[in-house]
């Protein structure tokens, strides 16, 4: 087994890394610190620590007006409260202004496990990728985690990241260097194409091994910024592969699937399977359970690729 | 009668734009009388642009004219010549649906032609419908979702305070906006962080879209609300020129807690067809009424 690592605890240690760094740097919360692991930037910088209690409304604004004074707010809760009960703060706080409010949301995804539908998020890439300005990004272990968050410590506009609760095994070595708005090849390969995001990279590299001993050679991409994405690389997977299979632990409309579809229309219409939460919510489970229940394993990959190879075949 | 007043607008006659754009204009000295006739010019502006666009919110813009020409006039230390000036006080304008009104103040201050007023609502103009911090000089919030702007403003006094800056915050809410969550939100937040560089004010023309609050949505007790959550209340005649500025002056006195002006008010003032009548807060005057009203208005 890969060795495994949590991205809330490298989130929560980079941000003490960046507020030794930068004085700019604050922090809020809305009474998850010790779920956000904002809690080790909360003790480091008390004074520089917002916690904001139940009210995930005012917290957003709150971090745009700290924006709008040349802070650079880092604000956090889990990503079914932002963006979905804040969403119009975010619109008009935010995205609107373009004010440098970086939301750094957890437990995202199926994989938020026993607590259930009120706590998976499914539909924030959608909602949050669907405010002009944002940039979303979804990493894929915890050393992805800690490049993603100094990238958008640097970088001036409102960013979305979304992590994950469990601990994740690690797909990248120390010497990983994130590139804002580039997808990354996991894996080379030539009869299709996994464009993966999140916890799904994992599961891609694992479908590829597996139908490597099918014979069939298969390109990964990691898609870790959703928005503005990479779309020189899905192209040109579309060209050299010939087929396209997205993973994400997200509901199949408006994440990575909707956005990879799209620009594919646009430039290289090629045959798509989509492995994505369907049109559902989900349940209480164990991690694994559910994202077996709802088709999100490395298996379901194997089948979607295989079952786009064969569209291939006919097109 | 001198405030601390850096740098404000002359409220010299609106013709003589050049003298309003000057930033060395300390310890200027503004009598009532002037701060009337300022008063009467912007309710002038906010009717004809309305009027002229067609559409817009008068009820609320009227009800808050004195409110915010004490402000610009008396209270804020701004530099219409310099908008992004980092020790400017802030005014947040969180009823975004009155801009017309705020639009009229910084005209009249310097930050943009007089002229300009007129292009209200139209394509590519700098005057959005509501507020919008990205196209005019002098917006400092993007508002017209209501129920925001207190939080926004809290941001800037914690961000102030940390670094410790002199700049005091200043957001103007409607009464019917305090229907809003999120106001009571930052309500709690403003006292629990003891932001005394935050002053509120409400402006409590008591009519909401569908009617008087009081038959809409209560308020009441608004005052006891505010008092509860921790905040210093001051109540006042809000078309009081000594009224508001005493309570500015005595907000800046309270330490260890934010104050809230509570501004009763009349929507609609100054135009007798619009006063306390909810079908004027987003109506525009047609043309005959726009003609009456600048004839009130004289």
């Amino acid at each position: 087994m890969p060795e495994e690592a949590s991205m809330r605890d490298a989130y929560g240690e980079t941000l003490v890394e960046l507020g030794k760094i930068n004085p700019d740097i604050v922090v809020l919360d809305a009474d998850l610190c010790p779920s956000t692991m904002t809690k080790y930037f909360m003790k480091e910088f008390p004074e520089r620590s917002f916690d904001i209690g139940i009210a995930e409304q005012n917290m957003v604004s709150i971090a745009a007006g700290l924006a709008a004074s040349g802070k650079i707010p880092f604000a956090s809760t889990f990503a079914v409260f932002a963006p979905g009960r804040c969403f119009d703060q975010i619109r008009m706080s935010i995205a609107q202004p373009g004010l440098n409010v970086k939301l750094v949301a957890t437990h995202g995804g199926l994989s938020v496990g026993e607590d259930g539908t009120s706590h998976q998020a499914i539909e924030d890439l959608s909602l949050i990728c669907s405010l002009p300005g944002f940039t979303v990004i979804v990493p894929a272990d915890a050393i992805e985690t800690v490049q993603a968050v100094k990238a958008v410590a640097d970088y001036q506009g409102p960013c979305y990241i979304r992590l994950g609760r469990p601990k994740l095994p690690l797909v990248y070595t120390e010497d990983y260097r994130f590139e804002l708005g580039k997808a990354v090849t996991m894996r080379p390969g030539t009869d299709a194409t996994i464009i993966a995001l999140g916890i799904m990279v994992a599961a891609a590299l694992e479908a590829a091994r597996e139908l490597d001993s099918q014979g069939i050679n298969c390109r990964v991409l990691n898609m870790p910024t959703l928005k503005p994405i990479d779309e020189a690389a899905i192209i040109k997977a579309a060209d050299e592969t010939g087929t396209i299979v997205t993973a994400e632990e997200h509901m199949e409309h408006g994440g990575l699937g909707s956005t990879v579809a799209r620009v594919i229309a646009k430039h290289r219409p090629v045959p798509m399977e989509f492995v994505a939460v369907r049109d559902t919510y989900a349940k209480s489970g164990k991690p694994a359970e559910l994202l077996e229940r709802y088709g999100l394993t490395a298996r379901d990959i194997v089948n979607a690729v295989n079952k786009a190879i064969k569209r291939k075949v006919k097109s | 009668m001198l405030y601390n007043i850096d740098a404000v607008a002359t409220p010299s006659d609106s013709k003589n734009s050049s003298s309003r754009t000057s930033a060395n204009n300390a310890g200027v000295f503004v009598s009532n009388e002037d701060l009337k006739a300022v008063a009467k010019r912007l309710r002038r502006h906010i009717v004809t642009m309305i009027g002229r666009a067609g559409s817009g919110h008068p009820g609320g813009s009227l009800s808050a004219v004195e409110i915010v020409t004490t402000l610009y006039w008396k209270v804020l230390r701004h530099k219409p010549a310099d908008p992004h000036w980092a020790d400017r006080d802030r005014f947040i304008l969180s009823k975004g649906h009155a801009v017309p009104m705020l639009y009229s103040v910084l005209a009249e201050c310097g930050y943009f032609p007089v002229s300009e007023l007129t292009t209200l609502r139209q394509m590519d103009s700098r005057l959005q419908g509501h507020a919008d911090r990205t196209a005019t000089p002098g917006i400092e919030m993007s508002s017209g979702s209501l129920g925001q702007g207190l939080s926004f403003a809290i941001g800037i006094a914690l961000a102030g305070r940390l670094d410790s800056e002199g700049y005091r915050v200043y957001v103007l809410l409607g009464d019917g906006e305090c229907d809003e969550g999120q106001v009571w939100e930052g309500a709690m937040a403003a006292a629990h962080y003891k932001l005394d560089n935050l002053t509120a004010i409400v402006d409590n023309n008591g009519l909401q879209i569908d009617g008087w609050n009081c038959d809409v949505m209560s308020l009441a007790p608004l005052e006891k609300k505010w008092e509860a959550f921790g905040w210093h209340v001051i109540n006042v005649d809000g078309h009081d020129f000594d009224q508001l500025i005493g309570a500015f002056k005595k907000a800046k006195a309270v330490k260890g807690q934010p104050t809230v002006i509570i501004a009763h008010t009349v929507k609609g003032k100054g135009v007798s067809f619009m006063e306390n009548v909810a079908g004027f807060h987003g109506k525009a005057p047609n043309k005959d009424e726009l003609e009456i009203a600048l004839k009130e208005l004289e």
